[in-house]
């Protein structure tokens, strides 16, 4: 343990000052009943992949989604805070239940004060949620930045998935529609971010449920006539 | 060895505000950035504080909500003592004290805050990281401030502080003259900052109330 104030009576706590074992990007995307989320189920430790079954999105209380990347103890950590919270307000049995901008705002606030303390959450949070037919999407950031808007996407998906979102996305989706959004973005992904693997987890939530569904792959195409003789144009180009 | 972790981010924008004989106008365009990527084109950098008083931030967004979070919850015990809304020259006070409070590990917030002083006349006040501030006829803070305040100079003539008698620095122009300059400072602004465009979203004050207007920007 490092005393890395110099004080020979007190003993601080470790800091996070880089992530290990970390999960890759998240998206989401509102369509015309309810959100759809999408993330990989790796886990990397640097560059080696060395977990390929992490459910990164995870259903919080009767109206929410939790979709996480980066450090996966963090998350795990997250996820710990989030059930005292809901047991919490179950106690109260009131009939009242904790919908997506409250755990959205709860959220804000919690990475916002690690942040303030100098050990953050390593975690960029995706947070959908549907409640009296209001959707409601939003993200934050290990350093307490929150937003909501109608599609987000965090890590890579920023750069990749974003741009497809942003001309894609309408207001009356069908699921079907969003779906093959996600996936579009997804496989993009899969091609672009060293981080990624091809095994997806895609939940849903509408007012009635929220489902997460069993993990898939995307068809991936590599036949490129390019990748078939690499070394063809090799001289005179780079 | 790779770069230290940083509790700070800029999410960019810029903001605006003039003062009017009876109005003030406080605008800030609706972009959030991160780095070279625009997290969400539709996100708010003001906040009404009090009844005559709207402050617009831009800087480092979790520090603005935290801090616009804090000015609200001071404004509420305020009204709860005093049985009245604060002024918004108490506010600007309020305003620099809470930031100096936290001198030795600042909210990475530009502040302008903008509104009627008791007497019913614009006021704006400008305000660096740590809280120092004055109260000026106009401002402008964030990323596109050093594109918009040689246009706001030019066009609104401030007199010189060194002036005796002491001459006013509020706006003779009209509050839709004021309102069309800020579009124009913006459009301009949103040119050439990447940080400013999508949307500015104009705040206007006067003894009627409060009003918004939303005006598309330039969303590359």
């Amino acid at each position: 343990m490092q005393n890395l104030m110099g004080s020979p009576m007190e003993m601080e706590l470790e800091r996070t000052l880089y992530p290990y074992v970390t999960g890759s990007s998240v998206l989401a995307i509102k369509y015309k009943y309810g959100i759809l989320m999408a993330a990989d189920t790796g886990g990397s430790y640097g560059s080696t992949l060395r977990f390929k079954d992490i459910q990164r999105i995870k259903t919080i209380g009767k109206h929410s989604l939790l979709g996480a990347g980066g450090e996966i103890s963090d998350f795990q950590e997250i996820l710990k805070y989030l059930d005292e919270l809901i047991v919490y307000d179950n106690m109260w049995d009131d009939g009242n239940s904790l919908g997506p901008k409250e755990l959205h705002n709860y959220l804000a606030r919690v990475m916002y004060d690690r942040r303030n303390k100098f050990n953050p959450l390593w975690n960029s949070l995706v947070l959908a949620g549907i409640k009296n037919g209001e959707k409601y999407l939003g993200v934050v950031t290990m350093l307490g930045v929150h937003y909501k808007d109608n599609y987000v996407a965090t890590g890579f998906g920023n750069y990749l998935a974003v741009p497809i979102l942003r001309k894609e996305w309408r207001d009356d989706l069908s699921i079907e529609e969003a779906m093959k959004i996600l996936e579009k973005c997804m496989r993009i992904l899969l091609y672009r971010d060293r981080s990624s693997i091809n095994k997806y987890q895609i939940a849903e939530i509408t007012d009635i449920e929220a489902t997460i569904f069993s993990p898939y792959s995307l068809k991936t195409f590599w036949g490129f006539s390019a990748f078939k003789e690499p070394a063809k144009s090799a001289e005179g180009s780079w | 060895m790779g770069s230290r972790w940083s509790p700070y981010d800029n999410n960019g924008g810029t903001c605006v505000a003039i003062a009017g004989a009876n109005y003030c106008v406080v605008a800030a365009d609706t972009r959030m950035s991160t780095g070279y990527s625009i997290l969400t084109r539709e996100y708010s950098k003001t906040c009404k504080l009090a009844d005559k008083c709207v402050l617009a931030s831009s800087g480092f967004q979790a520090d603005v909500r935290a801090l616009q979070k804090n000015l609200s919850a001071k404004h509420l015990f305020y009204q709860h003592q005093h049985n009245k809304q604060m002024s918004c020259p108490a506010m600007g006070q309020l305003l620099s004290n809470t930031l100096y409070y936290k001198r030795f590990f600042p909210y990475y917030a530009f502040n302008v805050l903008g509104g009627l002083d008791n007497e019913g006349k614009g006021c704006v006040f400008t305000y660096d990281a740590v809280g120092s501030y004055e109260r000026v006829g106009y401002s402008t803070q964030g990323s596109g401030s050093s594109l918009i305040m040689p246009v706001l100079d030019n066009q609104l003539k401030s007199p010189s502080p060194l002036l005796l008698p002491a001459k006013d620095a509020i706006t003779p122009l009209s509050e839709s003259e004021a309102v069309d300059l800020v579009k124009d400072v913006f459009a301009s602004a949103t040119e050439r900052d990447i940080y400013t465009g999508d949307k500015v979203e104009i705040v206007i004050i006067n003894d009627v109330g409060i009003r918004r207007e939303y005006i598309d920007l330039r969303k590359d």
